[in-house]
């Protein structure tokens, strides 16, 4: 279990060097940052200054060593743009996309699930037909038009709830959060919707077919057979063995809510870290990108080994042990 | 000895696009209290169907269309989902044929014993942890007091089917439905697990309905024996008489094709052609069309069951009068 678990943070530390690599490598051609810094008219002696001042003039694999170095010791450099050190920037920034995120993962799951379980349950019913068509839209509309279309009704036309921006926020040490103030709560709607359906009616869709899977096996035969009650065999028996390609699914879907958050956050004028790095690649701010790249990969990993040991706890038959098999 | 369970003109209706399929067709039968009865036949004679039935599984679209069931004098066919709940596992315990399967993977095989025990008593969980230990014991799985809190991957084949049987009689029923029980297990482990089914059942007094197509497991095992056909009951009676001296000759033909220690026939005997299947019954006795000795009356007229020496026959041969 410990040999497993070490294992896996080696992995991730591999998976992270080479997503660095590829974030650092990927920027190296995505034009000149020097354009964007300097006036129209500077010369090119004032543009190598600038250069030298950000090490911009050594060769690429120098650059390189020194960016892992840095984020290594948490240094993610300075914002070619603002000016400021990209580590403070992105800590002003990921609260609000963190809030985001896991408000539509919430989403997600609590809706998704029992509502997976319920049109797994009754197939034929007419609800489990309306929800299974209203499901189809999630799974085919883009998010930016879904967030659109919310705006329209609920912003626009009904005046209900904010177009844009976070509310009040209220700031708790570093993390400023807008789940204390109403109109913080009531901004958080609409986006997390706009953020979560795909992944609300994937769950759902999901957790569906794996119960029709569940319910025709052997052993929910056999446990209706024992007399348990329909409670007992839906949510314990049959919803549990669902479980390990729903968390399978579920956590990669967090991980995508993450990267997905540019499209909601920048419909929505989200003061994350999606709008962030939608501003900073139309300033080639370089390390603000790369430092974007490397924290959507840390958190993939980080929800990977969370899901990898969730499995455990849910699978007896993955946990490393001696069985005693006896005839 | 008082009529445990009861069922009379059973039928048994699948409706699908192109007609209703009757898979069990007036099937009469009772068991008594501590009474084994084999059922036998081919796949597809809805032996199976049968002890669905009675424990009111049928999945739909199956449906019981006609007859009844009962159980000590209560009709349990038409019950609400709710009470029939109460009867399966309470009165009415089932095993059913792959062991590998039946038990849910996720849950210790305690746990599952445990839950079943308290769905229909009030223990306490203690109390039933102490009954599921006994009752591991009981099924024979060494030691115990440790593999209690075992996961179903961690035990054999032999040792799960022994844990299903724990499960079934965990709150002595009144019968147990042991849907082929052993067919899925190495022949060296099947007749303990016979064995241990008939002792435990011998010891509480359960009656047994024990389906299957292997006649020596029926021979060895059962009081009385019902030959299926086709959704019908060929023949039932004595299991010494419906071996030695069938009298339907379905039943008698399933006889001759077992093969005996002593023989020196090259062949075994085998009954031409193969079970008709359900949109294709003829019409009088669904056997007439392989039957050897077939005459007028069997192709139009479909035989009751009827007295026919030591046991009942549905054949027109053992019509007097």
């Amino acid at each position: 279990m410990f040999a497993y678990i070490a294992r896996r943070a080696l992995q991730s530390v591999l998976v992270m060097a080479s997503v660095a690599f590829v974030a650092f490598a990927l920027f190296q051609y995505m034009g000149d940052p020097i354009n964007q810094m300097v006036a129209q008219d500077a010369s090119a002696a004032e543009r190598e200054a600038l250069r030298r001042v950000l090490g911009l003039d050594r060769p690429f694999y120098v650059q390189f060593l020194v960016f892992l170095k840095n984020i290594a010791t948490g240094n993610f450099g300075f914002s070619f743009r603002v000016g400021s050190p990209v580590a403070q920037i992105i800590a002003e920034r990921l609260p609000a996309t963190l809030e985001l995120v896991f408000v539509a993962a919430m989403f997600a799951l609590f809706i998704g699930v029992p509502a997976g379980v319920y049109t797994g349950l009754h197939r034929h019913g007419a609800m489990s037909r309306f929800m299974l068509t209203i499901s189809l839209i999630g799974v085919s509309l883009p998010t930016f038009l879904i967030g659109i279309l919310l705006i329209l009704i609920f912003a626009v036309l009904l005046g209900w709830l904010p177009s844009f921006g976070r509310g009040q926020t209220v700031q708790l040490g570093f993390w400023s959060t807008g789940f204390l103030t109403t109109s913080g709560l009531k901004a958080l709607i609409l986006p997390s919707i706009t953020l979560g359906l795909f992944q609300t009616t994937l769950i759902m869709r999901l957790v569906r077919s794996e119960m029709l899977e569940v319910l025709r096996t052997d052993y929910i035969k056999f446990a209706r057979a024992r007399g348990l009650t329909n409670r007992a065999i839906n949510f314990g028996h049959a919803l549990k063995n669902t479980l390990v390609p729903v968390i399978t699914i579920a956590g990669l879907q967090i991980g995508g809510l993450i990267a997905f958050a540019i499209i909601t956050e920048t419909v929505f004028q989200w003061p994350g870290m999606g709008f962030l790095f939608i501003t900073a690649i139309q300033f080639v701010d370089v390390p603000v990108m790369s430092s974007y790249l490397v924290l959507v990969a840390l958190f993939f990993v980080i929800i990977n080994l969370i899901v990898d040991l969730l499995y455990f706890a849910v699978d007896p038959r993955l946990r490393v042990e001696r069985s005693v098999s006896a005839h | 000895m008082a009529a445990l369970l009861e069922v009379e003109h059973l039928r048994i209706e699948f409706p699908t696009r192109r007609g209703t399929l009757v898979a069990v067709d007036d099937v009469s039968f009772s068991i008594d209290e501590g009474e084994v009865l084999g059922v036998v036949g081919e796949s597809g004679a809805g032996k199976s169907l049968t002890g669905t039935a009675i424990i009111g599984l049928l999945e739909p679209p199956g449906r019981v269309a006609a007859g009844e069931i009962r159980l000590m004098g209560r009709r349990i066919d038409d019950l609400p989902y709710e009470e029939i709940r109460k009867i399966r596992g309470k009165q009415i315990g089932a095993v059913f044929q792959d062991p590998l399967t039946s038990l849910n993977p996720l849950y210790s095989v305690g746990r599952q014993l445990i839950e079943t025990i308290q769905t229909h008593t009030d223990l306490s969980p203690t109390q039933a942890r102490t009954r599921a230990l006994e009752l591991l014991q009981e099924v024979g799985i060494p030691a115990a007091e440790r593999r209690v809190d075992h996961y179903p991957h961690q035990f054999s084949g032999g040792m799960r089917q022994r844990v299903v049987i724990a499960l079934a009689l965990c709150v002595n029923p009144k019968l147990v439905i042991a849907d082929e029980p052993t067919t899925a297990l190495d022949v060296s482990i099947q007749a303990q697990i016979i064995a241990l089914l008939k002792r435990l059942c011998r010891d509480h007094g359960t009656a047994i309905m024990l389906i299957t197509h292997d006649m020596g497991v029926i021979a060895e095992t059962a009081d009385r024996v019902a030959v299926m056909y086709a959704g019908r009951i060929a023949e039932i009676g004595p299991v010494r008489s419906v071996i030695k001296e069938a009298k339907h000759p379905y039943s008698h033909g399933l006889m001759g094709s077992i093969p005996k220690i002593n023989d020196t026939k090259e062949r075994l005997d085998q009954i031409e052609g193969s079970m008709p299947r359900l949109t294709e019954i003829p019409p009088g006795c669904a056997f007439n069309p392989r039957c050897p000795h077939v005459f007028e009356r069997c192709r139009v007229e479909r035989p009751e069951l009827l007295d026919a020496g030591a046991t009942r026959a549905s054949c027109w041969l053992y019509a007097h009068g």
